[in-house]
């Protein structure tokens, strides 16, 4: 009977950075429209495994749970994506979940993502603005123009497109899809281009887009279907003119 | 005092554009989220932000918009600091536009204006349908360029727990938990702004995020900030039906020409694309010739209510009716909704351009919450000051779609202004206040964490808060009986007592998501007897709150703001009344 159906829900523990990492198994009852967050509330109420064994909650990040904040990275099924996307009844059984690899562990499924956005202040990704006193509207920008931009701001910094990235790892400072992305959308906008060189410079300087090898794996993982292999070859494109031409016309 | 700072508690719209006003005044800040201030709340929001800049040709103006929001707000709101909002309005719009959001735009390379609820006119600024995401993101980015300037500290991870409050009752600081070490410090600050946004996570079924528990409000309520019109709760009618979520599905859908309508006959079996209009029941467009499927959120609500339960009309029976835009030209649906109806897609499985979407009201927004003075966003409490949702200020007894982010916005600019010249006007500083003060609140604090963590009992956070939202849910919303929320307290004060016993699975201080929760449960029991006892206190009906015993609205009683004080457990109302000088009150009536 559908009532009495169970969902197997396999997850890596681990209670600290410096602890010892074990899994664990639950059995939770199924209802419809099940999310993975579903299934880690269901185990907060009731954190005793599929053996009986009494354990705790597992920690993890969420917030919006609709896809839009980016909290709620993590390795399901050995695919990197968002957990309240993660409809049960799409997964196969049993569901294993595991924390991103690319990010320094904090406790079971939560990691710290800080060096994403510790990386957008090293690319410069703002906008400049004098002050917030009224000084008229911004500048004049065409429907065309604000449809592609308008695409490339909905990143989430969730980190999957990190997570899937050869070149981000240890032994690379690499910043990663998302925030050559963020280069790009900075340097679409008529302000943000007047400051296009000093963002550059700076991704042309460690972990900066040189180390971009195209594997082309952060596309296909990104939540929002952002066009991030086109942002890479744009920022690149753009990197290298500023380094060779830049001069001539600054 | 070279060494005075501010210190902002929240991250989300409110708290960031405080923040940047703070930093633009020379003042340092420090910053605390629960979680990176990208991931705020604000992120969700989707329809727009409201603005009389006229560029329709249709003759709008900011006493329009004032109007409007006065209106929708069934006239509880102080008036001038409602004006003087709308009148801001389209200054705020162009500075977003400086700042890089990715607003529609026209042919001309103008921004793009839409339809909102609770008005005639095109004065919705929007990004997609993502707007909350765009604005947040870009105001992130001013406030990281800030922190790279060395003028911002952020405390991403810490949760506020109290403010520090010295003998004289001026706030001189505040304690905050780091969430993943368990370290409870203290701060010291001469001035402390919360933004710390909605309380969803009260009624459960909300459109809210997981982090919008108004602990924080509760917690200062606790502490002697007074709290007011906590009874004006906004369900909005239109949300995907959920579990964990009931996830929002923007009133810019009806903007955009989406139509709500249920089957006329019941339990029609038919596809409903194959359903022929005469078939159909397009009861808002029925009832509400003027406004349409665009009236304002309580009375769509209640619509709805009405159609699903009293005339028995829901889809199948269900609690559900149907949001269509079927009938709408696909590429601008993509262009103008396109986040909306991808949220749907991920979540339900059927595409809106091909199904109509099948929705239910949800609770949304408080109107209602810390009382603030007219002019300086400051709380009753010398030192601390509110902005966002989390205060009361703008929208009365129901706030109209697309004034949120206005409201945000502007009262965060009104609060990092009014904190800084607070803080000029200090004789001296939180450095000069004996340390004993901050040690002997974070000793307290400490100890109540330390019970919580170590506390035996047969009981389980998440069984408590499952109950209490389902409590505030069926008592507390759209449809009030006096009876119903006598009992919905009394079943308050018994969760309350369970709280007493909660033994927690995890008792180590490392990443201990429940601990932290369970701190914040306690917090939101308080204020979910708060909004219990204000809607049992106020016998009308005005805006949100509607109780069938008090149908009228009843201004020789009833138009004040309903203010409570917290005095030894007991919460303790107050009367205020409401200054209405500029736009006398009206009978508040879609139909005409």
């Amino acid at each position: 009977m559908a009532e009495d159906k169970k969902i197997l829900v396999r997850i890596k523990r681990q209670a600290g950075p410096d602890q010892p990492s074990r899994w664990e198994e639950f059995s939770l009852q199924w209802r419809p429209h099940m999310n993975v967050i579903a299934c880690l509330i269901d185990i907060a109420e009731t954190p005793v495994t599929r053996s009986g064994q009494k354990t705790t909650p597992v920690s993890y990040e969420a917030n919006c749970l609709e896809e839009v904040c980016g909290a709620c990275a993590m390795v399901i099924n050995g695919r990197s994506r968002q957990a309240c996307s993660a409809l049960v009844d799409q997964l196969e059984q049993p569901i294993q979940l595991e924390p991103l690899s690319k990010f320094p562990l904090v406790r079971d499924l939560a990691v710290d993502r800080s060096k994403m956005f510790y990386n957008l202040k090293r690319m410069r990704c703002w906008v400049p603005v004098d002050g917030t006193y009224a000084i008229g509207p911004g500048p004049r920008i065409s429907p065309e123009r604000q449809q592609v931009a308008y695409w490339l701001s909905r990143c989430i910094m969730c980190g999957n497109c990190l997570e899937v990235c050869p070149k981000v790892n240890e032994n690379s400072d690499f910043v990663g899809a998302a925030i050559l992305n963020q280069v790009r959308l900075f340097n679409m906008h008529p302000t943000g281009q007047l400051h296009a060189h000093e963002r550059l410079q700076a991704v042309r300087g460690i972990g900066g887009v040189q180390d971009c090898d195209n594997a082309q794996n952060c596309v296909k993982a990104c939540p929002k279907n952002i066009p991030l292999t086109e942002s890479n070859n744009d920022v690149n494109r753009q990197a290298i003119r500023d380094a060779l031409i830049g001069w001539i016309f600054r | 005092m070279s060494q005075s700072r501010v210190i902002l508690i929240g991250g989300g719209l409110a708290g960031l554009m405080a923040t940047i006003r703070v930093a633009e005044m020379g003042r340092a800040v420090d910053l605390f989220s629960v979680v990176p201030v990208r991931r705020s709340h604000s992120v969700c929001a989707q329809g727009g932000i409201n603005a009389a800049k006229d560029l329709k040709g249709e003759g709008d103006s900011t006493w329009q918009h004032f109007d409007d929001t006065v209106y929708g707000g069934d006239f509880l709101q102080n008036q001038g600091p409602v004006k003087r909002m709308c009148d801001a309005a389209p200054g705020i719009i162009d500075l977003l536009d400086r700042m890089g959001v990715t607003f529609n735009r026209t042919a001309e390379g103008l921004l793009d204006f839409r339809r909102f609820g609770g008005t005639l006119f095109n004065r919705t600024a929007f990004a997609g349908a993502t707007t909350g995401q765009q604005l947040l993101y870009a105001l992130d980015e001013q406030v990281r360029l800030f922190e790279a300037e060395g003028k911002v500290r952020k405390l991403e991870g810490w949760m506020f727990v109290s403010a520090v409050m010295d003998e004289t009752g001026t706030c001189r600081g505040v304690c905050a938990v780091n969430l993943r070490t368990c370290q409870v410090k203290t701060f010291p600050a001469d001035a402390v702004i919360v933004a710390t946004g909605g309380l969803g996570s009260i009624f459960r079924q909300s459109t809210n995020s997981v982090a919008c528990t108004g602990s924080a409000q509760s917690a200062l309520f606790q502490q002697g900030v007074h709290y007011a019109n906590a009874e004006m709760i906004q369900v909005h009618p239109t949300a995907i039906p959920g579990e964990d979520k009931c996830r929002l599905i923007s009133e810019s859908v009806r903007g955009e020409g989406g139509r709500v309508w249920v089957p006329k006959t019941v339990g029609d079996k038919r596809d409903p694309r194959s359903i022929p209009e005469n078939e159909r029941f397009y009861f808002l467009e029925e009832w509400y010739p003027k406004y349409g499927n665009l009236v304002p959120r309580d009375v769509a609500t209640r619509a709805i209510h009405k159609v699903v339960f009293e005339e028995g009309l829901g889809i199948d029976g269900k609690a559900v009716v149907f949001l269509d835009v079927t009938h709408l030209p696909r590429e601008m649906l993509t262009r103008k909704l396109g986040g909306v109806l991808e949220i749907y897609e991920k979540f339900v499985g059927l595409d809106p351009r091909d199904h109509p979407m099948k929705v239910f009201p949800a609770q949304h927004y408080t109107m209602g919450g810390l009382w603030i003075d007219n002019e300086k966003q400051a709380t009753n409490l010398p030192g601390i000051f509110a902005a966002g949702e989390c205060e009361y200020q703008y929208h009365g007894a129901n706030r109209l779609g697309a004034n949120s982010l206005l409201s945000c916005i502007y009262g965060g600019m009104i609060a990092g202004q009014a904190a800084v010249q607070y803080t000029k006007g200090l004789e001296s500083g939180a450095e000069a206040v004996s340390s004993a003060v901050f040690e002997g609140e974070g000793k307290r604090q400490e100890e109540i964490y330390e019970r919580l963590r170590t506390q035996e009992g047969p009981e389980n956070p998440i069984t408590i808060w499952k109950e209490m939202g389902e409590t505030m849910t069926q008592h507390v919303t759209v449809i009030r009986y006096n009876k119903g929320l006598e009992a919905a307290d009394a079943k308050l004060a018994e969760l309350q007592d369970r709280y007493q016993r909660i033994n927690l699975a995890d008792t180590d201080r490392w990443g201990n998501q429940s601990l932290h929760f369970t701190r914040e449960l306690g917090n939101m029991l308080v204020l979910a007897r708060l909004i219990t006892q204000g809607a049992l206190l106020r016998d009308e009906s005005r805006g949100a709150h509607y109780k069938p015993e008090f149908p009228e609205r009843d201004d020789e009683n009833w138009l004040h703001t309903s203010r409570a004080a917290y005095e030894n457990g007991k919460f303790k109302f107050q009367l205020d009344p409401v200054d209405t000088s500029l736009i006398p009150p009206r009978k508040r009536n879609y139909k005409s």
